[in-house]
């Protein structure tokens, strides 16, 4: 090898032992780097594996607030830095990063007192797909009526879901949990116990959480499986005999949960 | 050696017009600055005069919701810079042509006046590490930055601004100094100069050199767009400064002074006042932009009754 090639393989070499060693605070500082007064350069190597790591552990604190909250600052910077180290972004984009933190959450061993957060986390990642989903408008009147007036074959009705929507079926009262730490009530008032369902959406700018009424989580999630609305009343009644379709369909109509509404086929024409 | 009382209060140089020829769309000589999304509403509601907006590329590469809606109205006020922080144009390994395509459309949906990125890498193999990464300056990497930035240059079909780092160590592999490093890009590209001001004063300081030499052997007249930042103050192992580009805090009065020089030689320039961490209101933003505006105006415009400023 010449030199010139000899320096080419150090250079690329350097720049691999550094990205591995931004994560792992373990690995000794790689060659090849300097300082000009001849200063240990691992203190200024520090900063760029704070920078990684404390710009991660940022951008998780944004995405699940109420978990911060549930297990304090300290805590949450600590099991949030053990997760950035173990599933560093693949994306450049970071707004999704952190959608694997509330099943990293629900392995956490240290967390295993408190067994509802993985699933406060599930609806707070649940929020930021919302917030950034794409746009699409609501059904109009128009398409309700129509809806409405296709009689025996209401059935086959299909509904499609705004982008935004996605649901969350917990044994533990994620909703409450969640609305306690929005000003809405007192945490200690919440039983953690109560199995709650929830829908996410995005009405017009702003996230909305749903408390779901009995079977309608399982309603919406058979319509965003691209059931029709027979098939998606059969899963709710059977997730919940009492299922309120009407009650349901409000509900969503109201907060403009579903983006189109029609008969396959023969009213496409 | 460069003569640093250029960009002192000494000499009186020829003032050399920044804005770069060839750029179809240029930033207004005015100052601007970032776009937060706790300022959406404020904006829109005050509509303050302000010369342009910067944006990170990479938060508005999402489907749709508020930050489009936003983002949407205020460039319909304003002209809008477009800054990335995720192509990686320092990495070893190939640019994410994904990325890139998401880059196009976004240029294509709000028509920036100029697109920027860093000579750093941010990612490596699959991993990203959302910041910005020191190079080596040596052959292969020069040879390789150059590909990275053509590439940008053909795939967005437009001249790109490239924005001088903030370093902390440097590389024994390295055979030539930044500034030529970033000469040599800057020649063999054609792409344009982001000067960061302060960026050259916490690399100079972390490495012992003087920002006014280290400005003097820049080609100023490839500056397109000029930042301003804070940095917070650490040290390093032996004790000497070691700062760190933060952009949580107003812009030191030592970087105020180093862009004086730089307007002294450039004249009025588009100005961005960087903040990203601890963001305060926007009237206080604001405030730092019209010091830049002030500065730009007091020292770039030649006065009215022949004397110009400085008194030569």
């Amino acid at each position: 090898m010449t030199p010139a090639a000899l320096r080419i393989a150090d250079a690329s070499v350097t720049l691999t032992a550094f990205a591995a060693a931004l994560l792992d605070p373990a690995r000794p500082c790689p060659a090849g780097l300097r300082a000009w007064n001849g200063s240990d350069p691992t203190a200024r190597l520090a900063v760029h594996r704070n920078n990684v790591v404390s710009s991660l552990i940022d951008a998780l604190a944004e995405t699940f607030p109420v978990v911060q909250q549930l297990v304090g600052e300290d805590y949450f910077r600590a099991m949030a830095g053990i997760f950035v180290r173990q599933a560093p972004p693949r994306s450049r984009v970071l707004a999704h990063y952190g959608q694997e933190f509330p099943s990293f959450i629900a392995q956490f061993e240290p967390a295993r007192s408190l067994p509802y957060l993985a699933d406060v986390a599930r609806l707070e990642a649940a929020r930021v797909r919302a917030y950034h989903a794409a746009d699409a408008k609501p059904v109009s009147a128009d398409a309700m009526g129509l809806a409405l007036s296709s009689g025996e074959r209401m059935g086959e009705l299909r509904a499609v879901c705004h982008p935004s929507v996605s649901t969350l079926a917990s044994p533990h009262a994620v909703v409450s949990l969640w609305a306690a730490h929005q000003g809405d009530g007192g945490v200690e008032t919440v039983d953690v116990d109560a199995p709650e369902c929830a829908i996410v959406l995005r009405t017009g700018l702003d996230v909305v959480v749903l408390r779901a009424p009995d079977g309608a989580a399982a309603f919406v999630q058979a319509l965003l499986q691209g059931q029709g609305l027979g098939d998606a009343v059969a899963s709710a009644v059977y997730a919940a005999p009492h299922f309120d379709l009407t009650a349901a369909l409000s509900l969503l109509l109201a907060h403009g949960a579903l983006s189109s509404l029609h008969l396959p086929q023969r009213l496409a024409s | 050696m460069p003569n640093a009382a250029q960009y002192g209060h000494g000499g009186h140089p020829a003032v050399v017009r920044a804005g770069v020829p060839g750029m179809e769309t240029a930033l207004p000589r005015r100052a601007g600055i970032g776009l937060k999304p706790q300022h959406f509403r404020d904006v829109l509601d005050t509509r303050p005069d302000i010369g342009f907006f910067e944006v990170h590329a990479e938060n508005y590469m999402v489907d749709g919701g508020p930050f489009h809606h936003w983002l949407g109205r205020i460039r319909e006020q304003y002209p809008l810079s477009l800054h990335g922080v995720g192509l990686s144009i320092g990495g070893v390994g190939p640019l994410d042509e994904s990325h890139l395509d998401r880059l196009a459309a976004l240029i294509e949906r709000y028509q920036p006046a100029a697109f920027s990125e860093h000579l750093a890498w941010s990612s490596h193999g699959d991993t990203f590490f959302n910041d910005l990464l020191p190079v080596p300056y040596d052959r292969a990497t020069l040879d390789r930055v150059c590909r990275h930035v053509d590439r940008v240059q053909e795939r967005l079909k437009r001249r790109m601004l490239l924005e001088n780092p903030s370093t902390y160590v440097e590389f024994e592999a390295s055979t030539m100094s930044e500034t030529q490093f970033l000469r040599e890009v800057l020649e063999r590209t054609g792409c344009a100069l982001l000067l960061d001001v302060n960026n050259v004063y916490v690399s100079c300081t972390n490495h012992g050199r003087d920002a006014a030499a280290y400005l003097s052997e820049l080609p100023l007249g490839e500056v397109g767009e000029v930042h301003l930042a804070g940095f917070a103050r650490d040290q390093d192992a032996a004790g000497a400064p070691l700062l760190i580009d933060s952009h949580g805090s107003p812009v030191d009065e030592a970087v105020w002074g180093l862009y004086a020089g730089v307007i002294d030689r450039l004249g009025a320039v588009p100005t961005l006042l960087e903040r990203d961490n601890d963001v305060p209101a926007l009237a206080t933003l604001l405030a730092e932009a019209g010091r830049a505006e002030a500065m730009m105006s007091e020292r770039a415009e030649p006065r009215r009754c022949g004397i110009d400023w400085g008194g030569a």
